[in-house]
């Protein structure tokens, strides 16, 4: 037990603290998913709070990514998915019908596990959200495309190549493409699903950093199979367990003095 | 065979000896049969390659680009008429396929997953990519020669289309269906409306398939016949810049002229056939090179 306790706090050692008075930017109420007529997200209540790094874990299929993929709404591409309850993003309910779910999107960007860079060079990449929603002269566009890279911590890499193919990038400057395509376009919100489950130690150290210098800006939210990982890079965890919330709270409390067995049986890798 | 046998007597069941011989047996005659076929369909396919270069080859000559068909009895002569005619009226029928083909296919792709209406669609697409060409024709001639007063060489591109469709179509949905959709979703959560991810990743992604798909469908209608004989029929002159009246083309004319009693149609009906087929082989080429050069990315 306490060699455990000692892993996590050495393990949380990178992470700031939890900020206790951080305002609420996301509050889930009473959420239900639906993959037609399964269930995969159960009454879920649970907020997130503004400029932190919120961690979702649990094992696979416990409705993580699920959850994630509510607050874009990036689950209406499919038909037979659907969620019931509440999603306030600044106070206002991101499920009711009358949001335009592209604007949302522009507003909630959302990193994939699997780098996912357009057939197009690595600048259009960056262009392409930017765009979307702003007219902007030349200028200003080479301006935020070379800030998102620099932000992206990409620059230096792909400065001299900023015409060629995205898809011709390492898989971790390609998940870094994607990022930067992402904070392009200014939004408040990060969704992460399992960034780094594709990449290699080293590109999944420098997508770590990155999350910790961007949580200054977003707020970010994280799916990751990787208990390590919650805990260098998150100040609050929510631990889900079949479509359930098990527990939520700052990520040092829920590391090394869990309320729940569940939990801690998890964390501790006994189950899961 | 003498280590079979040993290994047989050592697992003690003397009945796996003879299992075993059969099996080899049949693996043997499998494979013989199979090479055998193969060797026999490519031995004719080389048979006609090689008689059409022969014959094809000894009649090309400069004429035979630039002198329309000769008269009955007449010496000489060219099929410059129908070789441009063959051009204009397969340059018809693909710019009059590709956008139906590539929206259609786009639709089943992208919008009718899962629907009953794309279902039906993709049923009877591929119905008509089976169809019998002349049905077509027939279609076709019913459809337009009429009404338009004669045969002309709108009706022949309409033919052409027709059979172009539902291969561009194929192509199209298949190549799109090979774009991850992960890709369509990374688009979407940028807040791309579907258009524009349609357009700019999806299409783009597909490109070269796609691209590959049209050159294979004018690789087809280039030497298609039956759909032109009650359509664009055929010209001994050169057509009209209307298009109107009967439109000289190489499938018709190789057919007309290598049934022909004098030997200068006959030696024009092997060149045709030599520079159709070459034609075919170079698109054919350019679409294999397109698509290996997209896989490789």
């Amino acid at each position: 037990m306490t060699s455990i306790a000692i892993n996590a706090s050495s393990a949380i050692g990178g992470a700031a603290a939890a900020d206790m008075h951080a305002p609420v930017r996301i509050s889930v109420r009473h959420l239900d998913f639906f993959y037609s007529d399964f269930r995969g997200l159960k009454d879920i209540s649970l907020d997130f709070y503004d400029r932190q790094v919120t961690a979702l874990i649990g094992p696979s299929g416990c409705g993580k990514s699920t959850l994630l993929r509510t607050f874009n709404r990036i689950y209406s591409l499919y038909p037979e998915q659907r969620a019931q309850g509440e999603i306030l993003l600044d106070g206002q309910n991101i499920l009711a019908s009358s949001v335009d779910v592209n604007e949302l999107r522009a507003r909630v960007g959302m990193v994939f596990q699997k780098p996912t860079p357009f057939p197009m060079s690595i600048h259009d990449n960056i262009a392409f959200g930017i765009r979307l929603y702003e007219k902007l002269s030349k200028a200003d566009l080479e301006d935020r495309v070379e800030q998102a890279l620099r932000k992206a911590a990409l620059w230096d890499e792909v400065k001299d190549k900023l015409r060629q193919s995205g898809m011709g990038l390492s898989g971790g400057q390609q998940q870094r493409l994607c990022i930067a395509r992402t904070i392009a376009q200014r939004p408040e919100v990060i969704l992460l699903d399992e960034p780094t489950s594709a990449l290699d130690p080293i590109s999944t150290g420098k997508i770590e950093e990155l999350i910790e210098q961007l949580r200054a800006e977003f707020t970010i939210v994280i799916v990751t199979h990787n208990m390590q990982q919650a805990a260098r890079i998150s100040q609050f965890t929510a631990f889900m367990y079949l479509g359930e919330l098990v527990e939520f709270g700052p990520t040092s409390k829920m590391f090394m003095t869990p309320n729940k067995k569940q939990t801690q049986d998890y964390i501790t890798g006994r189950f899961g | 065979m003498n280590d079979v046998t040993s290994t047989v007597q050592y697992t003690g069941r003397p009945a796996a000896g003879r299992v075993r011989r059969g099996r080899r047996i049949a693996d043997r005659t499998l494979k013989v049969v199979c090479t055998v076929f193969t060797g026999l369909g490519a031995f004719v396919l080389g048979w006609i390659l090689l008689m059409l270069f022969y014959e094809g080859g000894a009649a090309l000559s400069l004429d035979v680009f630039t002198h329309v068909t000769p008269g009955p009895g007449t010496e000489g002569g060219g099929i410059a008429n129908a070789i441009v005619g063959s051009l204009i009226l397969t340059l018809l029928g693909i710019i009059v396929a590709t956008p139906i083909g590539v929206l259609a296919g786009t639709y089943l792709a992208e919008y009718g997953k899962g629907s009953k209406l794309a279902e039906i669609i993709r049923f009877v697409n591929d119905i008509l990519l089976a169809a019998p060409s002349i049905l077509i024709g027939l279609f076709v001639y019913t459809l337009m020669v009429p009404p338009l007063g004669g045969y002309s060489g709108w009706a022949g591109g309409v033919a052409l289309a027709i059979i172009a469709v539902p291969v561009i179509v194929r192509t199209t949905e298949d190549m799109l269906r090979l774009v991850p959709g992960s890709l369509r979703e990374a688009g979407a959560a940028l807040g791309a409306p579907m258009s524009t991810v349609i357009v700019n990743v999806s299409w783009r992604a597909a490109r070269a398939g796609m691209v590959t798909g049209i050159l294979l469908a004018t690789a087809r209608i280039a030497g298609e016949t039956a759909p032109l004989l009650f359509t664009a029929l055929n010209n001994n002159f050169w057509f009209k810049p209307n298009l109107m009246g009967g439109v000289s083309n190489l499938p018709v004319m190789i057919y007309q002229f290598a049934l022909a009693p004098y030997d200068n149609w006959r030696a024009l009906a092997w060149a045709g056939a030599l520079i159709i087929t070459l034609s075919i082989l170079a698109l054919s080429i350019v679409a294999r090179l397109l698509l290996k050069k997209d896989l490789a990315r």
